[in-house]
């Protein structure tokens, strides 16, 4: 509180300072300028009590952690497919929980490897991501959170072509 | 657009006593592996003191017989004689003395001249002879400003090539192609423009989102492309003159694939809707979209004959990806390829006698083409990964893009452009400055 007190009085003498320095500019071609003397700032506050916390609610850190394997946003096609297999269910139905939970609105990603040709692999694409878009409303997930776009093959994850066919469900 | 003056020059005075026969070497480009023909080139003569914006009249003289020279051999169809073997150099305004030009191989001869025109222009003249003859087969002038010199270069190209082979050449023209730059998880990929010979190389757009597939107009400085602006897939039309792009009609789903009608009055395409893809054709003046197909199935990559009157597209509707024909208004679907593998991106040739094609089988990929009947299958080339050609505008070279297998060490995926004879001899890669693929062939220019 002192501290405080002391730093407004010398801030007032600076600008009082500064003030009467300008004041004398009239008749001098070399003004002069007093810097206000700054106070020390105060001590930083004690550190808070870490807290061991989740990703925020809603993120995407938060969808892909929906299942333990941590990626519960990707889901896997086999070559030239757009069926939801299987093991892609499992993982669709953990979107939905938490898609109907968080209400956050997706974009979901269609991609392709790249042993194909542009334009058919847009359209494939285009049919992976409705496809996973379409199991999702199935689900009960409400279409007006989903929105599909396809990149073909222009965004692949690595060299892998099985890991690049995929449906991936980006929080937006 | 009209630039260029021509005028047809001819020697009547000058054709030589000695010719006893008429015009004797002609090139058939029908056949594969031809013997390329050996041409003299010498510079084209110019006052090195007559000075223009585009430097000396024999600077400009000596550029425009390179770049002639290097059209030529470029096609695969000419050998072009080096210049230190010349016994004389030549003066455009008399007949050559053709024994020194059969003393060094030579069977056709080009000799120019440039001029300073009193209005500041530059008229270029040049002279194609038949050395065995001893007779000239072709002459022309064009006049223009001296900045288009490489322009009337290519244009004098054209015309011998016209000349010697029957058919019209495809020099003065340029290509549109994706520019591909960055590693390839963060690849940018932006449309880019330039002439044929790789000169004149300009970006349309600045990379901050993923431009693919352009194609020409026929008719016009227009092209269509895919554009992912805003994250949104979706054809766009961008006008060259302007510099201006916009999005062809606003539609709930994806739209791709576009190509023009050779009209350029129409853009067919794909439009997706909740993941099925059909092939529709916008009319640009009335932005009206039509139907043209109607299953479940993949349909894309559609492409005109070049009276419009059929459209050849790509379809897994049979359970794997084949070509098709069907008529302009989407009736008469047939199929057409029948060999192993896949087959996708079928492009009709301008001469209408041929579809150009993208193969994949056996773990590779090729081009080829086949008859609108799916007749006469034959491939021209092979790699890890090509796809997409495109005709050059005399529908005798093919372009294409390649791309090449990632290594161990996180490198290798460069895309490359490449171009071959329909003949299937003279591949050469076509130098980008940056990696490119997705290349579309422009029309002659006028």
């Amino acid at each position: 509180m002192q501290n405080k007190f002391y730093a407004k009085f010398l801030i007032m003498i600076g600008a009082a300072l500064i003030l009467s320095a300008c004041a004398n500019t009239g008749s001098d071609d070399t003004p002069v300028v007093t810097e206000p003397e700054v106070a020390p700032p105060p001590p930083p506050p004690p550190p808070p009590e870490p807290v061991v916390m989740g990703p925020a609610i809603g993120s995407q850190e938060d969808l892909d952690d929906e299942l333990p394997s941590g990626s519960a946003s990707t889901v896997h096609f086999a070559y030239d497919r757009y069926d939801v297999d299987a093991t892609a269910r499992g993982i669709l139905q953990a979107q939905a929980e938490w898609l109907k939970r968080t209400n956050a609105s997706v974009i979901i990603e269609g991609h392709c490897d790249e042993r194909g040709t542009r334009e058919y692999n847009i359209a494939l694409g285009d049919r992976r991501a409705n496809a996973v878009k379409n199991y999702l409303v199935a689900m009960g997930v409400p279409a007006s959170q989903i929105r599909t776009v396809s990149y073909g093959k222009e965004r692949p994850i690595g060299t892998d072509h099985a890991a690049n066919r995929r449906g991936y469900t980006r929080v937006n | 657009m009209k630039m260029l003056k021509i005028l047809i020059v001819s020697l009547f005075g000058f054709i030589a006593a000695t010719s006893s026969s008429h015009a004797v070497i002609e090139i058939d480009i029908t056949r594969g592996n031809v013997q390329p023909l050996p041409i003299a080139i010498p510079t084209f003569t110019g006052d090195e003191n007559a000075m223009t914006a585009a430097g000396s009249l024999s600077e400009i003289g000596r550029q425009i017989a390179q770049v002639i020279t290097a059209d030529l051999e470029r096609s695969g169809l000419f050998v072009s004689i080096d210049p230190r073997a010349f016994i004389n150099s030549p003066n455009n305004s008399t007949v050559p003395q053709f024994a020194n030009w059969r003393a060094v191989g030579a069977q056709a001869l080009v000799t120019g001249l440039v001029n300073l025109e009193l209005d500041g222009q530059i008229s270029v003249e040049f002279r194609l002879w038949d050395v065995l003859a001893g007779s000239q087969m072709r002459g022309l002038k064009w006049t223009g400003s001296p900045t288009i010199w490489r322009k009337i270069a290519h244009k004098t190209s054209d015309a011998i090539y016209k000349r010697l082979t029957g058919e019209d050449g495809y020099f003065d023209s340029r290509i549109v192609y994706i520019s591909e730059s960055g590693p390839y998880l963060e690849r940018i990929k932006r449309l880019a423009i330039m002439d044929q010979d790789g000169h004149n190389h300009k970006f349309l757009t600045d990379g901050s989102y993923m431009i693919l597939n352009p194609r020409f107009s026929p008719v016009e400085q227009e092209i269509t492309y895919l554009s992912f602006y805003n994250d949104t897939p979706r054809v766009y039309l961008f006008n060259l003159e302007s510099g201006k792009f916009e999005m062809l009609g606003e539609f709930e789903g994806m739209t791709f694939a576009p190509r023009f009608s050779p009209d350029g009055k129409k853009v067919i395409m794909s439009k997706a809707e909740r993941g099925n893809s059909d092939i529709f054709v916008m009319e640009l003046a009335t932005r009206r979209i039509e139907r043209l197909t109607t299953h479940s199935a993949i349909d894309t990559s559609p492409s005109y004959s070049p009276f419009g009157r059929y459209i050849t597209f790509n379809s897994d509707r049979g359970g794997s990806q084949q070509l098709y024909v069907m008529n302009a208004d989407g009736s008469d679907i047939k199929r057409i390829s029948f060999g192993d593998g896949l087959y996708a991106t079928p492009v009709w040739s301008p001469r209408g006698d041929l579809i150009a094609f993208t193969k994949q089988a056996g773990g590779k990929f090729y081009i080829g083409v086949m008859r609108p009947d799916g007749t006469g299958e034959r491939i021209l080339t092979e790699s890890y990964f090509e796809e997409g050609p495109t005709w050059s505008p005399n529908g005798r070279v093919l372009m294409y893009y390649r791309k090449y297998p990632y290594d161990n060490n996180g490198g290798g995926g460069e895309t490359q452009l490449w171009s071959i004879d329909l003949t299937g001899y003279n591949e050469r890669q076509i130098l980008t400055p940056l990696d490119g693929s997705d290349p579309a062939w422009s029309p002659l220019m006028d």
